[in-house]
């Protein structure tokens, strides 16, 4: 029995597609069609830095995927956001070209520097954008089923679980690092010239960029949302709440624990892969522990295991961010620490969770 | 023959080298020779401080080593030759002649005896054999160790000497080394064997390389019965020492794995403290363990006059200063939290940033430089492959001296009992009487004290800045984690394991692939054992 469509979804959720549509139409209008003087005009970095945002509230979504509905807390999300940046970041170093400072047609400019005679295996195909995009998808994917089911399998639980991911995204923080991985060691990859022939730098591949995130974004939240709403979600949260009943039920607890958290892996995949032409570089330090264990705490400020929360902690904090480091660059941190602990101490639910008290 | 040939061309460059200097044993010729170094002709000072290192002049070394370091005087009035101590406008001088003390004088009175390059070599290597009578042994070995690139048959006959009357065991051996390379140059093949024999025992580089030389020289040439003899000798000995480096080789690495180890159970028993008896993750750890090397900072400039004694008021002051702060943590904020322990992770970590911070505001984000005191620096010299460095091996001692005081805090005192039962069964202990609360605030003040000692102790090891503590948290996790939670044996077992396994990997891999090495073995292992080395058992310990 089908119910209308306004019973079946909640009224958040039309507000975050909608607010998505509409912010897309107005963010290119305001900033193609009006001339730079004007007041209404949006300036192309602003347009770059709300793409950035959009992009890490796809990864808080991913997490809250993760978190919120099956409570599996990790504190490496970082590294497959990171993962997904390497593949679109590698893509891009194709497409350079002879353009680099060596103007070497073959390599890219760091390989030169380092003397190296040919490509190494890892980097056949990535002149090929479809390649590309099906790695950033993959790598992170396969990354997390290997780990997860390693993981899930043996019951490594709460905090131990946490610790790994923890060991896992510092693990590839050192071992990118490395000069000899083949990834650009310290510096990572950077000055890149285009994208599928568009000029990275023009307005109208900014704004271009800016949509596909927004709708990737409103893509991510439907599909979560789906995902919650079916059978599949309904075991998820039993999951999350019970474990060991889910499982005394007769459920395979690993398998379903696997699959949201590849979910959530491959998401996040696909905003570092959209991050990277937004900010021009990829390196190392998005694999840093620190940076994931940040990116919880976006979703744990917005309110966790709400999906429309997770997007309202990370653009709320990294919006504050922008603020407080332009402003007071020593303070970021106090009011990142303080937002930590006051935002565990008394917002349990987050943001979202204070609106709907005082709405209800 | 050309091995043979080589000997006899060495041979008679030593004696040419040799006819130099014929032995004065006279202090009027000493007193004489002192005279020449007057002059401002390098040939003849050149010639002076020979004859002085030739003779037997109780004075001959001090004044030979003031004039390497340039505090060989001409007093301007008296034109006599004196040796100055201390710097200033004005110095204490002493006669160079008998010694005795001539009182402080003016600089401007006295006019330093300069030497040039030649002298300065030839000098070093006279003191060398004049310190061949020194009284401390460890400086008799020194001197004959620094001889052993420049043995001629003056110094040889010098150490034959000193071979038959010395007593100490270590010297004595070490002679024995000098003379057997001194018999390696031999014309006679049997003494050469003989010597290379004796060699074998020797673990030091340049008998090492003399026995490879030796070794490549005569491979390609056609030999008599006993230099084939002689060869094999030296082969053999340089197999032996090969294989005794190797195995000192071994024991340092295990000892630079015991040292890494320990630094890494000392940062962890903490952090097990706290996460194994009340379930509770703190991600501030790290950032206690910077308090106390930041404590271990502020004792030293607070007394800079005593420093050799300012760690044994930083490992209290440490100890404090992160036990309270830890304790405010407790009751501040991890109190609200428990039973939620995902959450109890973030608002840690969230108070880490605000220490880190706030360290960072009051002594401003660069690094600082910890003092290490005198008794602390330096090696202890085991032999010639062999040193331990001070400071790692009185690491490795307060670390088990910390830990032993804890086993012992908890397994037989009242506190210990106590907190104990509340790890075992929170509810069930305060049923029995056991105030829940104020276990808690002081097992987390204990945890976080420790953090503080370890952080006195990686003060000694690493730099002191606002990421010290960040630097060092995911090791410790390992560690505890490796270790089974709960546990301070298996934190232990795991800390050296892992230490060692990290040091003895760093040789093939790199010390950066080597972590990653060891980071991923520990996640394959929790997969193989979720609950670590050694799990908790008890119904408490299931979650």
């Amino acid at each position: 029995m089908a119910k209308p469509l306004l019973q079946r979804y909640p009224l958040s959720d039309f507000a975050v597609v909608g607010t998505l549509a509409s912010l897309i139409l107005v963010v290119s209008i305001l900033n193609l069609a009006t001339p730079p003087d004007s007041f209404a005009h949006i300036s192309t970095f602003t347009v770059t830095l709300l793409g950035k945002y959009l992009c890490f509230a796809l990864l808080a979504l991913a997490i809250d995927l993760a978190w919120g509905y099956c409570g599996i807390l990790s504190l490496g999300h970082g590294a497959f956001f990171a993962l997904g940046g390497y593949a679109m970041g590698m893509y891009l170093m194709r497409q350079i070209g002879d353009r680099g400072v060596y103007g070497n047609p073959l390599l890219p400019d760091f390989m030169v520097f380092l003397n190296w005679q040919e490509l190494p295996w890892y980097w056949w195909g990535f002149s090929s954008f479809p390649f590309a995009m099906a790695m950033a998808l993959f790598v992170p994917g396969l990354l997390a089923l290997v780990f997860g089911w390693l993981a899930f399998r043996s019951r490594v639980t709460g905090v131990y679980l946490s610790i790994m991911t923890q060991a896992l995204t510092y693990a590839l923080l050192l071992a990118f690092f490395r000069n000899e991985m083949g990834f650009g060691g310290n510096n990572g990859l950077t000055d890149f010239k285009e994208l599928l022939g568009f000029d990275l730098k023009s307005d109208a591949t900014r704004v271009a960029l800016f949509a596909i995130t927004a709708s990737m974004l409103g893509i991510a939240y439907v599909t979560c949302r789906a995902i919650c709403a079916s059978r599949f979600g309904r075991v998820v949260v039993a999951i999350r709440d019970a474990e060991d009943r889910a499982r005394f039920l007769g459920y395979r607890v690993e398998n379903f624990k696997l699959w949201i958290f590849v979910v959530s892996a491959t998401f996040s995949g696909i905003a570092g892969a959209l991050y990277v032409p937004q900010v021009g570089i990829i390196n190392p330090s998005e694999f840093a522990p620190l940076l994931s264990i940040e990116l919880v705490v976006w979703v744990a400020i917005g309110g966790r295991g709400t999906l429309y929360g997770a997007i309202v902690g990370a653009i709320v904090v990294n919006f504050a961010k922008t603020q407080f480091t332009g402003i007071l660059p020593e303070a970021w941190l106090f009011v990142l620490g303080a937002m930590f602990v006051l935002g565990t101490l008394f917002l349990p639910r987050g943001i979202v969770g204070l609106a709907k008290r005082d709405g209800k | 023959m050309r091995l043979a040939s080589t000997w006899i061309l060495a041979g008679s460059c030593v004696a040419v080298l040799l006819a130099a200097g014929p032995s004065v044993a006279d202090e009027a010729q000493f007193v004489e020779a002192l005279g020449n170094l007057k002059t401002s002709s390098f040939i003849t000072k050149t010639e002076a401080a020979k004859e002085i290192a030739a003779s037997d002049a109780e004075q001959a070394f001090v004044v030979l080593g003031a004039l390497l370091e340039g505090r060989l005087y001409v007093r301007k009035a008296e034109n006599d030759v004196v040796v100055a101590v201390g710097s200033g406008d004005e110095v204490e001088i002493a006669s160079a002649a008998h010694g005795g003390t001539l009182g402080a004088v003016a600089k401007t009175d006295l006019k330093r005896i300069i030497i040039n390059n030649q002298m300065r070599i030839m000098l070093r290597s006279d003191l060398a054999r004049l310190s061949l009578r020194a009284t401390d042994p460890a400086q008799r070995r020194k001197a004959i160790v620094s001889l052993f690139d420049s043995l001629n048959e003056q110094t040889v006959k010098l150490m034959r000497a000193a071979f038959v009357t010395e007593e100490d065991a270590a010297v004595k051996a070490t002679l024995a080394t000098a003379l057997a390379l001194a018999d390696l140059d031999s014309l006679d093949t049997k003494t050469q064997i003989a010597a290379a024999q004796t060699l074998g025992s020797s673990m030091h580089t340049a008998v090492r390389n003399r026995l490879a030389a030796l070794v490549e020289s005569g491979a390609d040439d056609a030999l008599d019965e006993q230099g084939r003899q002689l060869l094999a000798t030296a082969k053999a000995s340089l197999a032996q020492i090969e294989h005794s480096r190797k195995i000192y080789g071994l024991v340092e690495t295990t000892f630079f794995g015991l040292s890494l180890g320990f630094v890494l159970v000392l940062a962890a028993t903490g952090l097990a403290i706290t996460f194994g008896v009340m379930g509770v993750i703190n991600m501030a750890h790290g950032e206690l363990m910077m308090l106390g090397a930041y404590s271990t900072w502020v004792v030293q400039q607070a007394m800079p006059e005593h420093l050799e004694l300012s760690l044994f008021v930083a490992v209290p002051v440490a100890f404090i200063v992160a036990g309270l702060v830890g304790v405010a943590i407790e009751r501040g904020v991890v109190r609200f939290l428990y039973g939620r322990p995902l959450e109890t992770l973030l608002a840690t970590f969230g108070v880490s940033l605000l220490l880190q911070q706030t360290v960072r505001t009051i002594f401003s984000p660069l690094n600082r430089a910890v003092a290490t005191p005198e008794w602390m620096s330096g090696q202890l010299y085991l032999n010639d492959a062999l040193s331990i460095n001070y400071n790692r091996l009185y690491i490795i001692i307060f670390s088990i001296v910390v830990f032993l005081s804890l086993v012992t805090l908890l397994r037989y005192t009242t506190l210990g009992l106590q907190i104990r039962a509340v790890a075992q069964n929170r509810n069930m202990a305060k049923a029995m009487g056991v105030r829940g609360g104020w276990i808690d605030a002081v097992t987390f003040g204990l945890g976080s004290g420790v953090a503080g000692l370890a952080g006195v102790a990686l003060s000694q090891l690493t730099n002191v800045g606002p990421n010290l503590g960040q630097s060092h948290i995911v090791d410790s996790f390992m560690v505890v984690v490796f270790g089974g939670v709960g546990n301070l044996w298996g934190t232990l077992m795991a800390g050296l394991s892992l230490g060692i396994a990290n040091k003895f990997l760093e040789p093939f891999a790199g010390a950066v692939l080597a972590k990653i090495f060891v980071l991923v073995f520990i996640i394959l292992f929790i997969q193989r054992y979720p609950r670590g080395l050694f799990p908790q058992r008890g119904r408490a310990a299931e979650s």
